[in-house]
């Protein structure tokens, strides 16, 4: 410790290293690991996922070039295209559904203040919940008569029973609804945080001017709240992207629903690198996934530059 | 060490919770609003109050709607604790998160220091770098580090679950922001005490941003105890299974025993449901702070 006294590093008087010196020599000291483990665990990966993805390999023999078959193979195939449909249902269908309910629970839930901790914990709780577990809670919900839930209660009251998870018009809405769920608790703190953020002046300046409470949430609340939900439907959009636990865990006999209904992309992923152990196939979905995934973000960025 | 920045960060946060709300209406449409409000919250919880009751029902009461038991029993827990593998996933659930929480906020709050904190050639490029890879996606990785775990006999073991989470390039970032809020003032004078650069940030930095590390603890700790892809490609004999993959090796099974199932799901729930009851204003200013940064 006494070598680095102020003393001792006197810039340029001393034999040893002068203070700016010693402390990037820390700085590197500090960073060796990170910075390793990032190049090792991060970036090498996704170059090689990348050259896999032009490449041929079943896990066992050699790594073959095979140009840009993978791509060519995966356009042409329809389950591909049945695969990319649904993802984008899921995105179109989660995303919106998920942030109306979300702000509008926020929004109203901001105004009340009796159990105020209560109720906010009650819409956050599920948030704190494993994809898998729920999906079996989710999953017995959805089962037929006499088990499933949701089926006993509609024959108490007398109605058919519905198929919810082997159907292949029920079975994706069926999976989305404890997706759309488990995220809602997040997305209402978020948009909560977001509205007690907006300076109260402009509310005040409103109610002097006597303008309506329709005209304040949309002339000032909504327009004051764009990055919030900007980053709101960024955050959800990536996640419904890339869903996988639910609808993996709630059809797991028949993974992807009937006729492939319900397979978003990461599925079609896991079961080509870990079912067929064709990699090089599979590494080529992960880089439209990431393609995908890519052309979002960059939406994101110019909204947000647009402001 | 209570510093005035630790202050700041906390009113900072706590405020953005708790600004005054519109002046209050005693009346007919605020009382419809909470009530409403409050079924609606109720609904959300209903399938986890469901979970739990089942799981306290006898195998021939499974399938009646009524959410009180007639007779609550705990004889599922004893039944399927003591079948050995749901505790022994339990366990590595555990040892997993809590390794890799704490390896992520070692790391991630020693790269956001030196980032936030030291002046030197490559820090703009290595912060940029670290960022950007929170543009891939797990799944584009997944196959490379399968191969790479394949040649390193990291297969099945703890370590080839954990390696991927040792570090988290969101944690960087957040704490990064965070130690903007430490004065260099407090740095500096430690330095001239005679501390070396480890010490100033273990003794006098950490300390100061407490309330970012119990976020970020969160975060990382419900990710690890929740994540599936990985672990479920990663592992193959079910002693290593994690919970997750674990609970869901049961869909193979064609014969399920919803009760059971049902306790498996709780037990790989409630921990993390009473972790929130205790800690409910703590992580909510979390998810608040980490939301807001990120």
């Amino acid at each position: 410790m006494a070598s680095t006294s102020p003393q001792d590093a006197a810039p340029g008087r001393q034999v040893g290293l002068t203070i700016a010196q010693k402390r990037t020599f820390w700085a590197w000291g500090f960073l060796a690991v990170p910075v390793l483990f990032y190049v090792v665990i991060r970036f090498y990966p996704t170059g090689n996922a990348m050259v896999l993805s032009f490449q041929e390999w079943n896990l066992l023999g050699d790594r073959t070039w095979a140009g840009i078959d993978n791509y060519r193979v995966l356009f042409s195939d329809p389950v591909f295209w049945q695969v990319f449909r649904n993802t984008f249902v899921y995105l179109l269908l989660g995303t919106p559904i998920s942030l109306v309910i979300a702000f509008v629970i926020a929004y109203h839930l901001d105004q009340v203040r009796f159990m105020h901790g209560t109720i906010r914990a009650l819409y956050f709780v599920p948030f704190m919940t494993s994809a898998v577990a729920m999906a079996w809670v989710w999953r017995w919900f959805y089962q037929d008569v006499p088990i499933g839930l949701f089926n006993n209660a509609l024959a108490t009251v007398g109605i058919a029973q519905i198929d919810f998870l082997d159907s292949t018009t029920n079975a994706l809405p069926s999976i989305l609804a404890p997706a759309i769920w488990a995220g809602l608790g997040f997305q209402i703190i978020i948009f909560m945080a977001g509205l007690r953020a907006i300076p109260r002046t402009f509310y005040e300046a409103a109610k002097i001017d006597g303008v309506s409470t329709w005209t304040v949430l949309w002339e000032i609340t909504l327009p004051l709240l764009r990055p919030t939900i900007v980053f709101v439907v960024v955050l959800s959009s990536i996640g419904f992207l890339r869903i996988f636990d639910h609808v993996f865990n709630m059809t797991t006999q028949n993974p992807g629903g009937p006729l492939n209904s319900t397979k978003p992309l990461v599925l079609m992923i896991y079961q080509t690198a870990f079912d067929s152990f064709d990699m090089g196939y599979a590494a080529a979905q992960t880089v439209v996934l990431f393609v995908i995934l890519l052309i979002v973000s960059l939406i994101q960025l110019r909204l947000l530059r647009d402001r | 060490m209570t510093t005035s920045d630790d202050l700041t960060v906390r009113a900072s946060s706590d405020a953005l919770l708790k600004a005054a709300a519109p002046p209050r209406k005693r009346n007919l449409a605020q009382f419809i609003r909470w009530a409403l409000l409050f079924a609606g919250g109720i609904l959300m919880v209903m399938p986890l109050a469901y979970m739990i009751s089942t799981s306290m029902k006898w195998p021939w009461e499974v399938y009646e709607i009524g959410l009180i038991p007639n007779e609550p029993t705990l004889e599922n827990y004893t039944y399927v604790l003591e079948d050995g593998r749901f505790f022994s996933w339990f366990i590595n659930s555990l040892i997993i998160a809590a390794i890799t929480t704490v390896s992520s906020l070692f790391f991630d709050s020693l790269v956001g220091y030196t980032l936030c904190k030291f002046r030197f050639r490559g820090r703009y490029i290595i912060f940029i770098a670290i960022l950007s890879t929170l543009m891939i996606p797990t799944e584009m990785l997944v196959i490379p580090w399968y191969m790479m775990s394949q040649s390193l006999g990291w297969l099945d073991t703890y370590w080839g679950i954990m390696f991927p989470g040792l570090m988290t390039a969101f944690g960087v970032f957040l704490m990064k922001q965070f130690f903007e809020t430490v004065p260099d003032d407090f740095l500096e004078a430690a330095r001239i005490d005679g501390l070396n650069e480890f010490q100033i940030w273990w003794q006098v930095a950490m300390p100061m941003v407490k309330p970012a590390l119990a976020a970020l603890a969160i975060f990382i700790f419900l990710g690890n105890w929740t994540a599936f892809l990985w672990p479920l490609i990663v592992t193959t004999s079910p002693d290593l299974y994690t919970l997750p993959v674990g609970l869901s090796s049961f869909g193979d099974e064609a014969d399920v025993a919803w009760e059971l199932i049902m306790t498996g799901a709780a037990i790989s729930t409630l921990p993390t449901l009473i972790f929130f009851l205790i800690f409910q204003r703590f992580i909510i200013r979390g998810v608040v702070m980490a939301g807001l940064k990120g």
